[in-house]
Parts: C-alpha cells; structure tokens; sequence
C-alpha cells in the first residue's frame, strides 16, 4: 500500500485568496492512501521544499501530491525535491489549483470544492504511478539557424565564437535580411550597412558557420539533441564553387525589366542577379521567373560572357540531409500588404510609399542613389506626410494586426529627422496616436526630431489621402487643435504594422513549435524563458518572436545562442521516460500506431510466442524506440486493442482520474 | 443616466471602450464642420455617460450616416453607430410630443433621400 503526503501550496495570495486552503488539505488527510497532508505559504521556497522533504522521511512517504501552480513552472522543481529526499521523482504529481482553479474562480466555496476535487484526482493517479528511470540520448554537437538575418547572424556568430559547428539556413540568395536595406539605424544614426556587412563576412569566413543560402528547410525529424534535417538548395542554376561573384553576367544580361525585389520594386534589374554589392555570398544567382533562356531556350548571354564558366541552366534543386542538436528560428518579418487600406491611396499613388520604401530612397545605394525624390516624376518634395500605426493597433484580424509593431515610432521619428536635416527645405508632419518611444536614448531621439528639427507632430490621424494633380490631398485631424486638416502634401509615408514571414507557420508545423494568433512563436516562459520555445531544443531569436528593433534582437540572438551553447557542451541528455510502451501479448500488428506516430518511434518485429499444445506462433507485434517516442499518447489513442499504454499516463491512470472527479 | 448609456451600448451593439482616440473618424467625416461634436468626442461622451448632451445636439442630424467613420475606425468602434443610437433614443423617448403620422409627409423635402431610408440601405448592404 502506498503512503501519500499532500502539500497544499496557498502561492501567497495566489491560490490561498480563492482557495480554503486549510479545508483542502483537511479533505484529502481523509483519502484513500494520505497519511500526511499540510498547507504552506510559498511551497516552491526553500524552506517548503524542506517540509516536503522532512515529511517524506518522518511519515516513509512512497508518493506526494502537491496541490499547487502548473506543472508547467514547478513539476521539475517539485521532483527534484523528491528525489533528494529518496523517492522517486516521477511519484510526483501536480494538481494544478492556481491556473486551473484559483485564478479562474472568484467565488472561494467553488474555488475550493475544485481544489478538491482536482486534489483528489491526483492523489488517484499517483497511487497507481510506478517508479520510472529516464534514459539518456547522445547529443549531435552542430547547430542549425533558420534565417540568416541580423537575429540569425547574431546568433550563429556566438555558438561558432563557442566552437560549435553551425549552418545557417537563408531563403533568399544573400544573408543579410531586412537590414541591408535600412540606411541608418535609430537612436545613434549610424549607417546600417557599415554595422552589418562587417557581421556577414565573419559569418562568411567563420569556420564553424557554414551558410545555405538560396535554402529552405524542408523537413525536421527527431528531437532535442538529435534532430535531423532536410534542407532543400533551390537551383539558382550558378555553379556556386565556380562563381566569382564579377557581376559581369548581371551586366550583359538582355532581360533587364525585373522589378528589384531588394529596393522593393522601386527599380529593376536583370534576371541574373547579385542583389547588391556587399552580398554574403556573393554569387550570382538566375531568376527563373524572368530568365528568357529558362522560358524560351533562346538566349544563353551569361553563359558566353562568364569567364568561369559557372552558369548551369539544367540545374535543378538538391537535398542536404544533416543532423542537429539544436535548432534556432530566426525568421524574421515583413510589413503587411497595404491592400486594405484603401484610404491611404498606397495603390493608386507611387508617391504614397512605406517606411521600408522610404529606406530605399534615402539610401546610397538605392534607386536614387540617396537622393529623396518623389517615385511618380523624380522631383524633390516638399511637403511630407507620415502616417503611424497602419494596420497596427486594430481590433481583429480583418482590419490590420492587434498588437503594437514596436518599432515605427523611432524610424519615423529618424526619418522626419534626416529628412529636415538633409532637406531644411521641407515641411514633415506626424500623425500620431501615441508616441512610444521606451528604450535607452530613444525619447531623447524623439524630442530632438520635435525641438530641434521642427518636424510637426500631430495627435491625431489621417482620413483620406486623395491624389489629384500630381499632389496628394491629406485630410486629417488635428485631435489637441481641435480641427480638421487639410494638407497639400509631395508624399505620404506609412507605418506599416509588421507582421512574422510567412514561412514560419509551415515551419513552426514542421518543428511542433507552437505559435499564438498572430502567427509569432511563443515562448517557454513569456518571463523567465523567453528564448526558448516549449518544443525541447527549439530557440527563439529576433523578430520571430514578436516586434523587436535591431538593439533587442542582438541582445536576443545572443541570449538563443548561450542556450543552444549550454545545451551543446552536454554530452547526453537526460530522456523523458514517459514513453509509449507496448503489451506485445495484446497487440494484433495492425500498424495503426506506427501510422499516426509523428517521430517514427514505432516499429514492427515478427517475434515467436508460444502457441497451445507447444507449438510456436509467429506474431507481427509493434516495439517503440524510447530515445525516440516523445510520449505524445498518439498510439496509445489510435491502437484499437488497447496494447498501447503510456508509462507515468497510463490508460488505467487516467481512468482513475476521471473516476475520481466523478465520484 | 447609467441605464441610458447602457440603452446606446446596446442599440448600437458597439462597446466604445475599444477606442483608443486615434482620431481617423473626425479625419474622416465630410460633415465634420457641421456636427458640434466631433466623432472621437462624440464616443468620448458615450463613454462618459454625457448622453444627455448628446440628445440634444443638433449634430446628431447633421450626421449624413455615410458610415466613413465605421469602415475606417481600425477598433470597430463605429462612431455613425453610436449617433444613429442616439437619434433612435430621442425617438424612443416617452411622453414627448412626436410628430404626428399625418404631419409627416408635409414636412418632406422632395429633393433630399431620407436620412433614415438611405442609412438603412448603407446599414444592410452586406
């Protein structure tokens, strides 16, 4: 007969507010098993981890239930507490009263009816739980980063700095991301591409970092320590051992009316193409798209003008196979189409363009070659509008994304600011609807760009844009001044709401990482583990987690990196034994469970059992791989026999739980 | 008053707490010279139970219901609702001396499209 304590946690005033916690423990001290039962203020402290563990040595405790926070914070904690005082830790359960009870409830008497009955479900499950003995699985020393921007660079460059091996995985034919097309970057106002391109090329000549660049992730297998992973090399159909990256092709090449997906298709290029100087790695690469060879069969000018002969049309896409020990998200985002803000006049008007756009005429080497000029006829203007929080801040999805997107409020603020600096000629409104600027220096920036340049900054937001005679008609409202304006304005910008890239969604599918509403990852702790996902093995860096400026995205990757780096310097981790298991004498081999399993963890033997009057009987029976089953439960729902069970979930377990509950 | 406040809540099926004074409704509307109360103060005032003020405004007439300020509020506030809730409580009201059926059709302007048919129509075109 088991010997039961139950610990009742009153979490302050957490779970203690809406929760009798005195009468809790009362009521279980009478339960089939309990031999001891008790209540403390905070149970996760020292000293209540000491009264767990004096109780499991003066009453010979052979299980504990602690009623308390999810087992999600302190299921961990709780069984290390457990096992120091010589019990197994997986006799350990959580009956979840704070989440699951306190914070829901207001009423007490309820609270504490539930309290109870959630107590005295774990204490029936617990009296069926058997000591496991978790296992240990080898750890693949290399890393793999998806995405190869500012976050991911960051990122790969502190684990290779640890000496891990590391690749990084980019889509697009050049690292870099997002930040090689900023200019200058707030609070300090230095140029983006001088603080980034150094990064790139010791990402490049770093040893340990490997790059695939023009690369997808194509598939994930395995788990923490051990992942493997498909990564599909899209034909970029250029030899890249061969290429020298002269840009000669990119010169000769006929078909020259490609929009410019690097300056945001405010110029063109040619179908073959280095999307700008500093690319990492600078290799050419074909647009299939628009390559007339590719289309047509008739052209071949890159061939005959590359001197290394790396142009290779018939290439096609190739598969890397690899194995991982970690693997860190690093996807990034993008701004939102502008499609249904109609008012805004963005698609009737080229001199209507977003920030990111904006970014492209200031900079150097942009379309016009740092030179602000309006899109529509390449004059300079005069008057400008800025428009904040489009598609940001909205209620539901229709209209734009709910959040805030962190970041326009200081490069609008930075923009107003190089534009009256470089331009004294100009006249620059804000609309605003609050000005959000937290962050070291970040007000400062803020206020320097109204006191010092004078760029009129308006409470209040645009209505309507109306484009007629080459100017742009802004109505808006000045909500301080009480009144409605009307502004004849050369150009509008807007602040478009950013939003995660849409790889991430198949992505994070691939990975089983989760994701909230909005499409960002989430994370283990929204506090305490911010860059871990709740998948074992999965990090979170950069954008991919939620609006972030290029300060806290450093910061990010490098706090990714030190997880990945501690989890690297492991040579085994610890397994979770609560692993499938088969009753070979129940199975009927009917392949059920090896179908829905998502790790591949299941398998079938042909094996001899012994048949009546001694004959012998050969069975085709299901065997799991406990390095890999995760303890998921699918098989043990999809088996119609009933042969799969769960170890420390066990069908008989649950049974009891919900008996329990229903008495 | 509390219960009047409820009473615009709930005729218009808008919770005006959702704004957040972003103001593109007053940037919005075309008859912003004309209304006393500009939207974003006229869903300031329902949310600071000044309905009474609201009531007897001129403005709530000069409203053309044209609804610009619905579509293009980002929090669904629906400024032109709360108006058409505050016409419909005046009309609602008890002892007040309402027009007479057969006064009515004297009273028409031939030229204009009633306010209350056209905002129907805007209403229900989905």
């Amino acid at each position: 007969m088991q010997r039961i304590g139950v610990f009742v946690c009153w979490c302050g005033s957490n779970i203690a507010a809406t929760v009798d916690v005195e009468a809790v423990a009362e009521a279980l001290s009478h339960e089939a098993g309990v031999v001891f039962s008790t209540n403390y203020q905070y149970m996760c402290s020292q000293a209540g981890q000491e009264l767990i563990q004096n109780a499991i040595h003066e009453h010979k405790l052979t299980g504990v239930v602690i009623c308390s926070c999810s087992p999600r914070m302190h299921e961990n904690t709780f069984r290390k507490t457990c096992e120091r005082a010589g019990i197994n830790p997986y006799m350990v359960e959580i009956a979840n009263i704070r989440e699951q009870c306190s914070w829901i409830h207001k009423d007490k008497a309820v609270g504490t009816e539930k309290a109870i009955i959630l107590g005295r479900a774990a204490i029936a499950k617990v009296l069926l739980n058997a000591p496991l003995t978790a296992g240990t699985s080898p750890v693949v020393k290399r890393a793999l980063v998806i995405g190869g921007g500012i976050a991911g660079i960051q990122t790969a460059l502190d684990i290779a700095d640890a000496g891990f091996p590391v690749d990084i995985v980019e889509k697009e034919p050049t690292i870099g991301g997002k930040m090689t097309q900023i200019d200058k970057t707030f609070p300090t106002l230095d140029c983006a591409a001088c603080i980034l391109t150094p990064k790139m090329v010791d990402a490049a000549q770093n040893e340990n970092i490997k790059i695939y660049s023009y690369s997808q992730v194509e598939a994930v297998k395995g788990f923490v320590g051990n992942f493997t992973v498909t990564i599909r090399r899209k034909a970029r159909y250029v030899d890249e051992e061969k290429c020298t990256g002269c840009g000669l092709c990119t010169e000769k090449c006929p078909q020259k009316k490609v929009p410019n997906a690097f300056n945001l298709g405010l110029d063109t290029r040619r179908a073959i193409y280095i999307p700008f100087a500093q690319a990492v790695p600078k290799i050419a690469t074909i647009d299939a798209d628009y390559c007339t060879m590719l289309k047509t069969g008739k052209c071949g000018v890159c061939s005959k003008v590359c001197t290394a002969g790396a142009i290779d049309y018939k290439q096609q896409d190739s598969f890397v196979e690899e194995q991982y020990g970690a693997i860190v998200v690093a996807t990034g985002y993008n701004p939102i189409k502008l499609d249904r803000f109609d008012e805004f006049a963005y698609s009737q008007s080229p001199d209507v363009v977003t920030s990111l756009e904006l970014e492209r005429l200031m900079n150097a080497a942009g379309p016009t070659g740092g030179t602000l000029l309006r899109p529509s006829d390449k004059t300079h203007p005069h008057t400008l509008v800025f428009v904040q929080c489009v598609g940001s801040r909205c209620d539901g999805g229709e209209k734009g994304k709910p959040y805030c997107s962190k970041i326009c409020c200081m490069y609008t603020a930075k923009h107003a600011m190089l534009i009256r600096e470089k331009y004294p000629d100009t006249e620059v409104y804000v609309f605003y609807i609050d000005v959000r600027t937290p962050g070291k220096n970040f007000d400062e920036f803020y206020r320097r760009a109204v006191e010092e340049y004078g760029v009129h900054y308006i409470k209040g937001m645009v209505g309507k844009v109306t484009p007629q005679n080459g100017k742009l008609y802004v109505q808006a409202a000045d909500l301080l001044g009480g009144q409605q304006l009307k502004i004849e304005a050369d150009m509008v910008v807007l602040a478009a709401a950013i939003e995660p890239d849409k790889s991430a969604r198949p992505l994070a599918t691939m990975l089983t990482a989760s994701m909230d509403t909005n499409d960002f990852f989430t994370e283990a702790h929204p506090k305490l583990r911010p860059v871990e996902s709740p998948t074992a093995g999965i990090f979170l860096s950069g954008a991919c987690q939620g609006p972030k400026d290029i300060p806290e995205t450093v910061a990010q990757a490098g706090a990714a990196a030190s997880k990945v780096i501690g989890l690297l310097v492991k040579d085994h981790l610890t397994c979770n034994p609560c692993v499938a298991e088969s009753n070979e004498l129940m199975c009927n081999g009917c392949s059920a469970c090896e179908k829905v399993c998502p790790y591949g963890a299941i398998s079938y033997i042909d094996k001899e059992f012994r048949g009546p009057n001694r004959t012998t009987l050969l069975r085709r029976v299901a065997q799991v791989n406990p390095a890999v089953c995760q303890g998921c439960g699918a098989c043990t729902v999809a088996c119609p026999s009933g042969a799969m069970d769960l170890k420390g979930f066990s069908n008989a377990q649950i049974m009891a739980e919900v008996d329990a509950i229903c008495k | 008053m509390r219960d009047a406040v409820e009473t615009i809540r709930r005729i218009s099926g808008v919770n005006p707490l959702k704004c957040m004074k972003c103001g593109k409704c007053t940037a919005t509307c075309p008859a912003y010279d004309e209304m006393e109360y500009h939207p974003h103060q006229f869903v300031d005032m329902v949310v600071n139970d000044r309905l009474e003020e609201l009531m007897a405004s001129k403005g709530i007439y000069h409203c053309l219901s044209c609804f610009a300020c619905i579509e293009r509020c980002p929090r669904n506030v629906k400024p032109g609702a709360l108006v058409e809730a505050v016409r419909l409580a005046v009309i609602r009201q008890q002892d007040q001396n309402h027009l007479k059926p057969q006064d009515i059709p004297a009273l028409l302007e031939e030229a204009l499209p009633q306010q209350a048919i056209t905002s129907a129509l805007r209403k229900y075109r989905r």
